[in-house]
């Protein structure tokens, strides 16, 4: 906690600087303005490109040029307490219990998603409900989704605007447009299995791995992933941890973890954002596996779970 | 009242945070991470990958190479606040959540990717710690007493020293390929500290107004295990370096290289006889002694060292005639729990109104969110600002205010910690065992934790009589529970009863750890499932002998076969105790052949040790 106000003092000090330095500002601001008249009259809006983690700032600057359509995925009792001003609504259990690409597209659509608005996620749990949310956006086809850097409880402890109105836009058409390439079920992971090129990433703790895991799978559990107040670690601290393991940035990279894709949801954009291209999610991960039937690892040779202090 | 209050003020303004100390290099993480990768590009060999890996305090996991056991040296166990949340950090990114404190005043953190230990070590840098030397054959951490520097007993704080010969030996290139690993324990009196079961073992001794030590060497537990011999009856503070360089150098020179099972050095003292040992270590000393500048034997000197931040006239102003908290008539399992654990935690020190308090842990083990709650435990309520590990697996919080004391307990009361017994028989010691040490047949981990929640569960922590009495448990006879010098001790192993195989312990009487240490006696051997009920029949004896002495000394005479009573030698007690060991066909009850914290069949399963390496 007491890191995360000093991060918050820095940056208060930043905004100020670049306040200071506002003659570059201006021309930007103006570049961009331009660039919107003419798509203007186009009848086209043009929209930022966000990477893969939003930070602070540029969230903000987006809600304050309403250019932005923020997703809150934590239950809706939490969002009416408080959420990040113009958020809408969108518990992961919704997500779960729709998850035809239909469905999704109907969802992006009553939230007010057209095809290229940046759609930045949140949630309060380090970060993976709001990354299984975002690669489900990604998967039927709302490539511009971002990751917000930290979760809402950093947000509100750095003294950020929250509201606590329901906001609800107006329907809008989204395509269809399923994006194959980061999606993995049962049936590809058993074909891939003893390919050289692909790793398996296994990441829920280590324990849970040990017990047992799909074969040839590898650990990076998610507790590596993030910090207490940066729900991804550093670009280059991500990138270190990978080549520790010996994994090519060229490798195909299918995660997975217990149950519904959220732990390894957050492992495919740590691993996207360390430089990995051909990143999937096993979206059913274990329990799927498990259900099917496959073949597992076990390891029952030592107590490790004794060591736990609880 | 007022005076109590200026007193506190006084107090709080004064605690300090400790400068950090630097043990930790970090181009050492840089080179433990391309080693690894070399290794797994087959560029080094097994072998040679292996003593490199212990050599920077990674151990290989239980029949797994691909995991490690991370050993982090704590020089004479002193820890910051900072170090302790570091290591929670780390625990919670690279480990299993929680962290576990040995019976050497290491912490380890267990089932560590190969591939993430340079992260760990990056990160302990960070905050001052290392890893290095602190397994393979080398100088281990030197150990000092938890008490020294608040012992009442006490001639002189014996830390900076401890401190002092760890910056000697660590990377020191003698201690890079030793016969086999080399342990020193700085104690503070004759009670307190493992002086003698150590390669080098001090106590603080003063002799016409010079500052030194008595110091013991050879002893240590293992396979066999010897109890040191006193070196010479003072050894003057100037001697210091040139006594433990001389103890290492003939070590190195004459140790056993070749049989793995006898190269320490006690094996040495033992072959060779004590008085050839001896002369041969006084001999190298001398040469040592004289050809060592002035200016280097004043590094040892204490007067050098700050370490005494806490000045006598702030300690003076805080006196005040006090009501000691501490009920000194006995107390009973109906006492509240705050009464419980103020007789059973907490230590008066010879800083008046100033107290240590102890924080039980379960076989050392604490979770990450309990280390984190522990560093700000200590940051608001000791003066000196640091805690320090203690050889019976807990915490030790010095320098308390006594009207701190509730609060204390309250704060270590939220986070889980604040469990009674930990000076008493309820704290029982346990190596890691089958949790993850290659060389364990039983689960003496999970024992540990049993034995020590069945008996606070029957109050034992509460019993005066049982105060001084010890369970250490081992899960193999390696020793690193330290059950020999254990009151009662066990050390696993597997047997055949019936036609099935079982988890058996050893179990030993009347090991002691002070000045006088003593190695426990073999006694019988008890299933593991029935551990406890033996340790509840002792105790059902011992109080049916009606002895107005402590457990501990009326087991000695019994070990001594002279008991006071109608139990009067090993051979009686015995006699009690073997219908509890017997076991029903396994037919009937398979539970009582399995391990703890397994419903399968036993089987013992060991790999190569690496302690041996
Ligand atoms: S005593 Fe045996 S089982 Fe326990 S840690 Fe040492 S080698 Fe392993």
């Amino acid at each position: 906690m007491r890191r995360l106000k000093k991060n918050y003092i820095l940056k208060k000090q930043t905004t100020k600087i670049k306040t200071s330095n506002d003659k570059k500002k201006t021309q930007n601001t103006q570049r961009t303005s331009t660039k919107t008249t003419i798509a203007k009259k186009l009848g086209i809006k043009s929209y930022q490109k966000l990477p893969i983690i939003c930070d602070v700032d540029t969230l903000r600057t987006l809600i304050r040029k309403k250019t932005v359509r923020v997703v809150d995925v934590r239950k809706t009792e939490d969002y009416k307490k408080g959420h990040i001003s113009t958020a809408v609504s969108l518990p992961l259990a919704q997500i779960i219990s729709n998850d035809t690409p239909e469905q999704i597209i109907q969802i992006l659509e009553n939230i007010g998603v057209s095809d290229n608005i940046p759609v930045v996620v949140y949630d309060d749990t380090f970060g993976a409900l709001a990354a299984r949310v975002a690669w489900t956006f990604q998967y039927v086809g709302h490539e511009n989704t971002s990751l917000l850097e930290m979760t809402f409880a950093n947000w509100k402890d750095l003294g950020l605007e929250i509201e606590k109105k329901n906001n609800t836009f107006a329907k809008t058409k989204h395509t269809l447009k399923i994006n194959p390439s980061i999606f993995a079920d049962a049936k590809y992971v058993e074909s891939i299995q003893n390919d050289q090129n692909t790793v398996l990433v296994d990441s829920r703790e280590r324990l849970n791995f040990l017990t047992e895991h799909i074969p040839n799978a590898k650990n990076i559990p998610y507790t590596m992933l993030g910090t207490d107040n940066s729900i991804l670690r550093p670009r280059n601290d991500l990138k270190r941890f990978i080549e520790n393991r010996g994994i090519k940035k060229d490798s195909e990279i299918i995660t997975y973890c217990g149950s519904v894709g959220t732990l390894s949801g957050l492992a495919f954009y740590a691993l996207k954002l360390a430089g990995i291209k051909d990143v999937k999610l096993y979206s059913k991960s274990f329990k799927d596996w498990k259900a099917l039937g496959k073949p597992k690892t076990e390891f029952k040779d030592a107590n490790y779970w004794d060591l736990s202090a609880e | 009242m007022k005076k109590k209050d200026f007193i506190k003020v006084e107090h709080k303004k004064k605690s300090f945070t400790r400068p950090d100390e630097k043990w930790g290099l970090e181009k050492e993480t840089e080179n433990f991470a391309n080693q690894v990768k070399s290794y797994r590009q087959e560029k080094i060999s097994d072998d040679d990958f292996r003593r490199f890996r212990l050599q920077h305090g990674a151990y290989g996991s239980r029949l797994r190479p691909d995991y490690s056991m991370i050993r982090i040296k704590i020089p004479s166990g002193e820890i910051t606040p900072k170090q302790l949340e570091k290591i929670a950090d780390l625990s919670e990114s690279f480990s299993i959540g929680s962290a576990h404190v040995s019976t050497r005043q290491n912490i380890q953190l267990h089932w560590v990717q190969l591939e993430d230990v340079s992260e760990v070590m990056r990160g302990l840098v960070e905050v001052g710690l290392t890893t290095r030397e602190a397994c393979g054959n080398t100088v281990r951490n030197v150990m000092c007493s938890h008490f020294s520097g608040v012992c009442s007993e006490e001639i002189f704080d014996a830390t900076p020293y401890s401190k002092a010969i760890a910056k000697f030996f660590l990377r020191n290139p003698i201690s890079q390929n030793l016969p086999r690993k080399f342990k020193i324990n700085f104690g503070c009196c004759d009670k307190h500290g493992l002086v003698r079961i150590a390669d080098i073992g001090l106590i603080p001794a003063i002799q016409d107004g010079r500052r030194g030590f008595r110091i013991y060497l050879g002893g240590g537990l293992g396979a066999a295990s010897f109890i040191g011999h006193l070196l010479e009856d003072f050894t003057p503070e100037e001697q210091l370096l040139s006594t433990c360089m001389a103890t290492i150098r003939i070590f190195d020179r004459h140790g056993n290289r070749e049989n793995m099972a006898r190269n320490r050095m006690r094996y040495l003292v033992n072959e060779m006889g004590w008085e050839k040992f001896q002369k041969l270590i006084l001999k190298e000393r001398t040469i040592l002694y004289m050809t060592t500048s002035e200016s280097t034997r004043d590094l040892f000197s204490v007067h050098q060292f700050s370490h005494n931040l806490i000045s006598n006239s702030i300690l003076n102003k805080m006196k005040s005639n006090h009501k000691l908290p501490i009920v000194t008539e006995s107390i009973s399992i109906d006492s509240s729990s705050y009464t419980r654990w103020l007789h059973t935690n907490t230590v008066e020190q010879k800083q008046q109104g100033y107290y240590t308090v102890f924080v039980t842990l379960g076989a050392g083990d604490i979770t990450s969110n309990q280390l984190k709650s522990l560093a700000t435990i200590i940051q608001d309520f000791s003066l000196e600002g640091v805690a320090r590990n203690t050889p019976q697996q807990n915490f030790a919080i010095r320098y308390v205010h006594y009207t701190d004391l509730s609060k204390v307990y309250k704060k270590l009361h939220t986070t889980g910690l604040s469990n009674s017994g930990a000076l008493t028989i309820t704290s029982a010691v346990g190596c890691s065992g089958t949790t993850s040490c290659n060389l364990a047949i039983t689960n003496s981990h999970r024992l540990a934790k049993e034995v020590q929640s069945k008996l606070l569960e029957l109050g034992f922590d509460v019993d005066d009589s049982l105060r001084s009495s010890t369970i250490k448990i081992s899960g193999c006879p390696n020793s690193c529970g330290q059950h020999e010098i254990a009151t009662i001790g066990f050390f696993g192993g597997a047997t055949r009863i019936g036609n099935t195989m079982a988890p058996v312990y050893t179990m030993l009487f009347g090991g002691r750890s002070d000045k006088d240490s003593k190695l426990g006696k073999p006694v019988m051997r008890v299933p593991a499932k029935r551990v406890i009920e033996v340790i509840q029949k002792i105790v059902e004896l011992y109080k049916q002998e009606k002895n107005s002495e402590p457990l501990d000394l009326w087991l000695d005479h019994v070990v001594n076969g002279n008991g006071p009573a109608t139990i009067k030698n090993l051979e009686d007690i015995k006699t009690h105790l073997t219908p509890i060991v017997q076991l029903p066909p396994s037919e009937e009850s398979p539970t009582s052949y399995q391990d703890y914290g397994n419903d399968v069949k036993f089987i013992a399963k060991t790999a190569r040790g690496e302690c041996a390496a």
